[in-house]
């Protein structure tokens, strides 16, 4: 299966470690990743802040660069749901008909990262190995959005060595909300704050998620209050081993 | 241009989307819902439904419901009872209580203790009452004012769940579903029982075999 | 439409939502109210929501019925008035706000009354319907205990369902002890703020309101068309006294409550009650048609209200916003709800449907920051009985926003410069891999160990709060070309 690492601009440019090991998991289960140079961003922002002509030059660009594979992945549950619900949508509304027909046959090949491993691969354990106390917050793209459900759990559950310890009101929203977290900082601060307590309280070293994004603000958090706490795409544990020095 | 004009107009000019051809029946709602939620036992899920609204259940046999009927309202100190047109005179007690029968005024229900009434229908899996305003229910303000409700339910006017109910229901009767006493959630989305309604309310469901 | 035709769907002078917030985010006993009250109501609907193996395709059922309505709302609504007028009711209509309060306040007057009871409605809320008829000589009283504690406390909802819920019991004990003589019965004496108290005194204050009164005004929770049947779903038995006691009833309700047929109710009862208090049934619903001899008003008239819902209608995206059952789930699940209450959205209509209803039925420049006030977390879509897609909304909204926006101004914002700019970036990956590298070094110039703390200028809204990492010195795609020199794709 040819399958393209779709990484995100953000991830590309702010963790470049997530997609290191997107391609560190993926190997070790014996299959190749692409990485299609051609690739920038999905116009998430650009979406949600309401400016939609403007993201459609990158709807255009995403389609043109992930043409030719059969399985897309991201290691991003709400670029993936800006790929798949969105860019029929802005195609629809402002495409052509060859955007369109482009954009149909390509969001649906679109697979966050542990829908792929989960889904389409089948797999759960992937040889992983991380002595750690961690808990796990469900993004509102990866619960609500894409449905990801227990596939994160799984895949960390399988993990060797790992303490795994539940989240309380594990589903309700860090506040992030991309520009939200500007248009509306004390909002946005109020709602991270009771996060950061029930992470706090669970005693965790390491705060995983599908989304660098969240994490960045929750991180930003933890680490202005010196909790110690770490934040981790869950793909670096997957891609943790016995023999990293973590 | 009247209002009712303006407001059509505008509606018609807001739907150009809708194909001008659509009849009402191209969009059938999916109705592959459950008609009940209700296990077995309806008459015993009825019962215990309405007592999970805080009212007083007493189920009893036809015999013994006219005796069951006096013990509650003695019980509940009744002086003054309010009995509406067609309520079986079979089972309405004697005792130390004045009845009270139409033509009453609304100060003459607000003084009244109780008011003993029939139903339309109960339903098993929500503990409601129907009221339709027949024979025994009387008119709406008698099972309001009174500060205690005392409602005679048949086994067999207990329906499963809200579907039979509505298809059992006269749409061009005035309808009161009673479900428990009046209650309140508005301080700080705590239920407290007892607000502008009836504040107690008493269900007796006779039936043949009382399932206890 | 312009905001200032004396309604209330957008309060006057109420500021954008990020600073009506911080008003709520200062407040802590403000905090600890909303949290109590949200945490109890979330619980109790998901109990409820959940004994029901079918609830997803009674929600279906509830959105299919309702959008279908909304298709051929000009047909239900006159089969809605000729059942109605059939059955002795008469039925006006009111293209806005303004209409609708000269037709109560005629109504009123014909009465020959001074003083109606109102059953709570959030389409007399809207209108503003109680200053209309203050202004006219005619008192309002309100019933519902939440929207007497309002009343009495000269305050604004700030909730659909529970008006008063920002208000804790020993405020509102303040407020019946120093509001009720003025209305009427005063508080009793030693009143405690137990809430069987509180309930108790405000059934006493309004007693002789409910038997004294000769005219009631409600809206209405549902109106079939097909049987001319109204319905008012309620908990306290104050909507019983007013649908029943008085001998005029008016009941104001908006033109998107008509139901097709009477079996729509069997859905409706499911998902209402449930959504709404978290319980199986609500205490009291009531039905009537008409008017009925010898029970009840013998006088009833229906007032169905546009006040911008056609102007909603309209949009094909919007439309859904119509739906609304005003159940209250989305507001109860809505974590910036939870954190800002209902008065930051500065209308009748808080929370999520408030969000995409308000800026609808005013138009988006009135209402610009509401699309925004959200972090499309989804939480509201998923607890919607009726499955109104807010975050759909929301985005869609934002767009027209910033549509607005730019019609209105000649020279593009700073928001609309920095969107544009990122779209030049990144449509191209060569200016991309440019932009990394100048993010690295000017990360690595306001860094100190690799963390990023409070800046100045417009980035403090981020800093302010949260560290940030500096960006590394090597982007992905840059490793990526390091370590893969002759792949396929490089």
């Amino acid at each position: 299966m040819r399958i393209a690492l779709f990484i995100t601009c953000f991830n590309d440019t702010m963790f470049p470690e997530t997609g290191k090991a997107v391609v560190t998991v993926l190997e070790r289960l014996g299959h190749t990743v692409e990485f299609p140079l051609a690739q920038t961003c999905c116009g998430q922002m650009h979406f949600n802040t309401g400016y939609r002509p403007e993201a459609l030059p990158l709807v255009r660009g995403f389609a043109e660069a992930f043409a030719d594979y059969d399985a897309i992945v991201t290691p991003s549950a709400s670029c993936a749901g800006m790929v798949r619900e969105n860019h029929p949508l802005l195609a629809q509304q402002y495409g052509d008909a060859e955007l369109r027909a482009a954009v149909a046959e390509g969001a649906p090949r679109v697979h966050e990262f542990t829908e792929l491993l989960v889904d389409v691969l089948g797999v759960t354990d992937v040889g992983a190995y991380f002595p750690h106390r961690v808990t796990y917050h469900p993004t509102c793209h990866s619960l609500r959005g894409l449905r990801l459900g227990d596939k994160p759990l799984a895949l960390l559950r399988a993990v060797r060595g790992i303490d795994l310890v539940e989240l309380p009101a594990a589903d309700s929203c860090c506040g992030f909300g991309g520009t939200f977290a500007l248009k509306n900082a004390e909002t946005s601060t109020a709602m991270l704050g009771d996060k950061m307590r029930n992470v706090v309280s669970t005693g965790a070293d390491v705060v995983c998620a599908a989304d660098n994004s969240c994490l960045m603000h929750i991180g930003g958090g933890l680490s202005r209050l010196r909790t110690g706490i770490g934040t981790l795409h869950l793909a670096e544990i997957l891609a943790s081993t016995q023999g990293d020095a973590r | 241009m009247t209002a009712r004009d303006t407001v059509l107009g505008r509606i018609r000019a807001a739907l150009a989307d809708v194909p001008a051809d659509e009849a009402v029946g191209d969009a059938p709602v999916p109705r592959d819902y459950r008609r009940s939620h209700a296990e077995a036992d309806e008459v015993g899920l009825f019962a215990e439904r309405v007592a999970d609204y805080r009212a007083r259940v007493v189920q009893a046999t036809p015999e013994r419901a006219r005796a069951t009927i006096a013990g509650l309202l003695a019980g509940s100190d009744v002086r003054t009872l309010v009995v509406p047109p067609g309520f079986p005179p079979e089972l309405v007690p004697e005792g130390p209580w004045r009845r009270l029968e139409e033509p009453l005024e609304p100060g003459d229900l607000e003084a009244a203790d109780t008011v003993l009434t029939t139903c339309r229908a109960g339903i098993a899996v929500t503990g409601t009452i129907v009221l339709d305003a027949g024979p025994g229910q009387g008119r709406r303000a008698l099972t309001l004012l009174p500060d205690h409700h005392l409602c005679v339910v048949r086994a067999e006017q207990i329906v499963a769940d809200v579907p039979d109910a509505v298809a059992l229901l006269d749409p061009g009767r005035p309808l009161t579903f009673v479900s428990g006493p009046s209650a309140t959630s508005d301080i700080e989305l705590d239920r407290v029982e007892g607000v502008h309604g009836p504040r107690s309310l008493d269900v007796v469901i006779v039936r043949e075999e009382p399932h206890v | 439409m312009s905001p200032d035709s004396g309604t209330n769907v957008v309060w006057l002078g109420s500021p954008g939502f990020p600073e009506a917030a911080r008003t709520a985010l200062g407040d802590p006993q403000l905090r600890r109210n909303l949290r109590k009250a949200t945490a109890t109501i979330r619980d109790k609907r998901l109990a409820v929501t959940g004994e029901l193996d079918d609830w997803e395709q009674l929600r279906e059922a509830g959105a299919a019925t309702k959008r279908h309505t909304l298709r051929h709302l000009d047909r239900y609504l006159l089969r809605l008035e000729d059942s109605v007028t059939k059955a002795g009711g008469v039925v006006h209509w009111a293209a806005d706000a303004a209409g609708a309060n000269r037709i109560v306040t005629d109504l009123v007057r014909a009465t020959g009354e001074a003083e109606v009871v109102k059953v709570k409605s959030m389409a007399t809320q809207e209108i503003g319907l109680n200053e209309a008829l203050e202004q006219a000589g005619i008192r309002a009283y309100e019933t519902d205990l939440a929207e007497l504690i309002v009343q009495l406390g000269d305050d604004r909802p700030s909730h659909i369902l529970v008006p008063a819920i920002h208000r804790n019991r020993a405020e509102i004990r303040e407020i019946f002890q120093r509001e009720m003589g003025a209305w009427g019965r005063p508080a009793p004496d030693g009143l405690t703020d137990e809430p069987r108290a509180l309930a108790e005194a405000a059934r006493l204050h309004l007693r002789d309101k409910f038997l004294r009164a000769k005219v009631a005004v409600s809206g209405a929770n549902f109106a079939i068309a097909e049987t001319g049947t109204v319905g008012v779903v309620e908990s306290e038995g104050n909507g019983r006294m007013c649908l029943t006691l008085p001998e005029t009833l008016i009941t104001v309700m908006g033109i998107e409550k008509v139901l097709p047929r009477w079996q729509d109710l069997e859905v409706f009862l499911q998902l209402l009650p449930r959504s709404s208090t978290g319980e199986r049934m609500n205490p009291y619903t009531s039905t009537w048609r008409g008017v009925t001899p010898g029970d009840g008003p013998q006088a009833f008239h229906l007032v169905l209200l546009d006040n911008g819902r056609t102007a909603t209608l309209a949009d094909t995206v919007g439309r859904q916003a119509l739906a609304c059952i005003r159940c209250s789930a989305c507001l109860n699940v809505c974590p910036v709800y939870e954190r800002t209450g209902g008065h930051a959205y500065g209308s009748v209509y808080p929370g999520p449907i408030g969000a995409i209803l308000t800026p609808q039925l005013v138009g988006v420049e009135h209402a610009a920051t509401l699309p925004f006030a959200s972090t499309l977390c989804g939480a509201c879509y998923d607890a919607c009985p009726v499955k109104i897609n807010i975050p759909e909304v929301l985005t869609h909204l934002r767009a027209e926003v910033v549509e607005a926006k730019r019609a209105k101004r000649r020279v593009p914002g700073a928001e609309a410069l920095a969107m544009k700019a990122a779209t030049a970036v990144l449509a191209s990956p060569r200016r991309l891999s440019v932009a990394q590298k100048a993010a690295a070094l000017g990360g690595r110039l306001v860094s100190r160990k690799d963390v990023i703390g409070p800046l100045p200028g417009p980035l403090h809204a981020w800093t302010d709060a949260r560290d940030t990492p500096a960006p590394p010195t090597e982007s992905f795609r840059a490793w990526w070309q390091r370590t893969h020199p002759t792949g396929a794709d490089s």
